[in-house]
């Protein structure tokens, strides 16, 4: 129709390039400048805040104690035992569910890649654990190993009065279930759009040429499909990492389950020891950008700067 | 191409069945719950032996009083204000992001994602402080800028994606072709971006209606508590009776708009989920 006349508009008066380059700049800046403030606003100020307030005696219980304290509160932090089993904890549940998450993904990734139909009702029914309030998740599994009422102890071997959530070990799997069930989809999704990328033709190629099906998944899949992987591995493993919502509803960290996200709502929360908390909170972010320095370095993990562009 | 045999469309059934099974079992499992008599919710049957509705009608009993008309009132006013107020910014950066060129914006996308990244529990201490001096603790405002800013990241990046498979020029034609430059807005890019809009609002609302850690620590009481929160802390009508058909039929009704969203745009949750994280 009017193809011809596409691009007329863009033809600037070069005497007037910079200007229109600075109002551009100038619209950009004012188009941006909400969401970053607001961003900067609930982070970085926080966090900076967070910072001075971890380097003080600051407990609401008692307020006229308050006082600068430098790094006491790190050092009591760092030499308590509760701490460290946090981390430990934190860690394990981290790396065990990803690592689950991570082979049912890809199997659940690749069911989607070669279905034959149903198709749609796949992506319907993985999305829904991905939906549900992780709470609710929470919810449906503590009332499913409930000795009392749930229906898991009236399954073939399993003792009928295993109490799941009296033992670290047994309500740490629980955990890991509930965590596994509801962000696998995620994982699958994002592996599964890392696994429309790769071209047809190598697998007819590769099959020409006599590769099995496991030689084709090692030699072509994995390789080609390593980007993907590995942011898919970076956000689970700092998603994993915060930990909250469905300890808080099984354990509220009992039985030492407690993760390091529920440490620092005890402290803060229930305590109301904000220097103490502070602190807490503060070495959980250090810890979550030397996850991230090391997927960043460590693997090479590219991180998706220009989302979208190709 | 796949050999399309009976085996091979046994298998695929099979997995299928596997799938379904693995997504549904504990949402049913609640179903159940929520349905069982008082008598019989201990009874570890996975179907109720006695169907009654009376977990859903006490949840509503009493009216604003109730365990939870307030907190659902809350959650979905709270969810919809923060979803508007993060997509419309959101529109705005990833307009200037996908359209406009200036210096910036490699840092503004890593800030972004940065953000994506970040611990909620090591701002809540913070925010704690902040909003009970500002008197935003125990509000509605107090949980939608939370909300609003930690949904920013995924909706700048789903956006982004979106407005860059825009067409643009065709704003240009249209207004060569005798178009005013607000008719080319609406009946050419407006119809356009619409897709990515609404399905940044999905994946936001789907965020802000699923959060926790803000909903326990920036609340104190039913004036802003949202669902989970409430969830968390239901009593059972005496202190002997655990609240666990109560659980459930709440549970229930908050998973019931979840699931109508999936069944009805699936793809495009699937297509904004993966927007920003494959492609780049």
């Amino acid at each position: 129709m009017s193809t011809l006349s596409i691009g007329r508009g863009s033809e600037g008066d070069p005497g007037q390039t910079s200007e229109k380059t600075k109002a551009e700049r100038r619209l950009a800046f004012m188009l941006c400048a909400p969401a970053v403030g607001a961003m900067l606003l609930v982070t970085v100020y926080p966090i900076v805040y967070a910072i001075v307030l971890s380097l003080q005696k600051v407990d609401l219980r008692f307020p006229e104690e308050s006082g600068f304290v430098g790094l006491d509160n790190y050092a009591a932090v760092l030499s308590s035992d509760l701490w460290w089993s946090g981390v430990a904890f934190t860690s394990l549940v981290t790396l065990v569910s990803v690592a689950i998450e991570l082979v049912l993904g890809m199997a659940l990734a690749l069911i989607m890649h070669r279905a034959l139909f149903g198709r749609g009702l796949i992506r319907t029914s993985v999305l829904i654990p991905y939906g549900i309030v992780t709470v609710v998740a929470a919810f449906a599994w503590f009332f499913a190993f409930d000795p009392n009422s749930g229906f898991v102890n009236t399954l073939p071997g399993i003792a009928e009065d295993k109490a799941w959530f009296g033992d670290k070990w047994s309500a740490f799997s629980v955990i890991i279930l509930t965590e596994v069930w509801k962000t696998t989809p995620f994982m699958a999704l994002l592996l599964l759009a890392g696994l429309a990328t790769i071209d047809e033709g190598l697998y007819e190629a590769a099959k020409v040429d006599g590769a099995g099906p496991v030689q084709r998944f090692l030699r072509i899949t994995l390789p080609l499909l390593k980007p993907a992987l590995l942011v898919a591995l970076l956000f689970r493993m700092l998603d994993a990492f915060r930990v909250f919502d469905s300890i808080f509803v099984m354990t509220r960290g009992a039985q030492d389950t407690e993760s390091v996200s529920i440490l620092g709502y005890n402290q803060l929360i229930s305590r109301l020891n904000l220097g103490l908390g502070s602190a807490v909170s503060v070495l959980i972010f250090v810890l979550v950008l030397l996850i991230a320095f090391v997927f960043v370095r460590g693997f090479g993990t590219a991180v998706p700067s220009q989302g979208g562009e190709k | 191409m796949q050999s399309r045999s009976t085996g091979a469309y046994l298998g695929w059934t099979a997995a299928l069945f596997v799938v379904l099974f693995y997504a549904f079992v504990p949402v049913l499992w609640l179903v159940s719950l929520s349905l069982k008599t008082p008598a019989t919710v201990s009874d570890k049957n996975f179907v109720p032996q006695d169907v009654t509705l009376d977990n859903y009608t006490t949840l509503f009993e009493g009216g604003l009083d109730s365990p939870l008309l307030r907190p659902l009132i809350n959650s979905v006013a709270i969810a919809l204000i923060a979803t508007v107020i993060a997509v419309t910014l959101a529109s705005f950066t990833a307009y200037a992001i996908a359209r406009l060129d200036f210096p910036g914006k490699a840092v503004i996308l890593a800030g972004a994602l940065a953000i994506a990244m970040f611990p909620p529990i090591s701002v809540v201490g913070p925010l704690f402080d902040m909003w009970r001096t500002l008197g935003l603790y125990d509000t509605y405002v107090g949980l939608i800028i939370p909300y609003l800013t930690f949904a920013l990241p995924l909706a700048i990046y789903t956006l982004v994606a979106f407005f860059r498979e825009i067409p643009w020029e065709l704003e240009q034609a249209a207004q060569v072709d005798g178009a005013t430059p607000w008719q080319a807005f609406r009946k050419i890019i407006l119809p356009l971006a619409a897709p990515g809009v609404f399905t940044a609002a999905i994946l936001v609302f789907i965020f802000a209606w699923n959060d926790f850690v803000f909903a326990i620590t920036l609340t104190s009481s039913d004036a802003s508590r949202t669902v989970p929160a409430a969830l968390a802390f239901f009593q059972g009508e005496s202190q002997f009776t655990a609240p666990t058909g109560n659980i459930a039929a709440a549970a229930v009704l908050v998973t019931v708009p979840i699931i109508i969203f999936v069944l009805i745009f699936q793809r495009r949750i699937v297509a904004g989920l993966t927007a920003g994280a494959v492609k780049g």
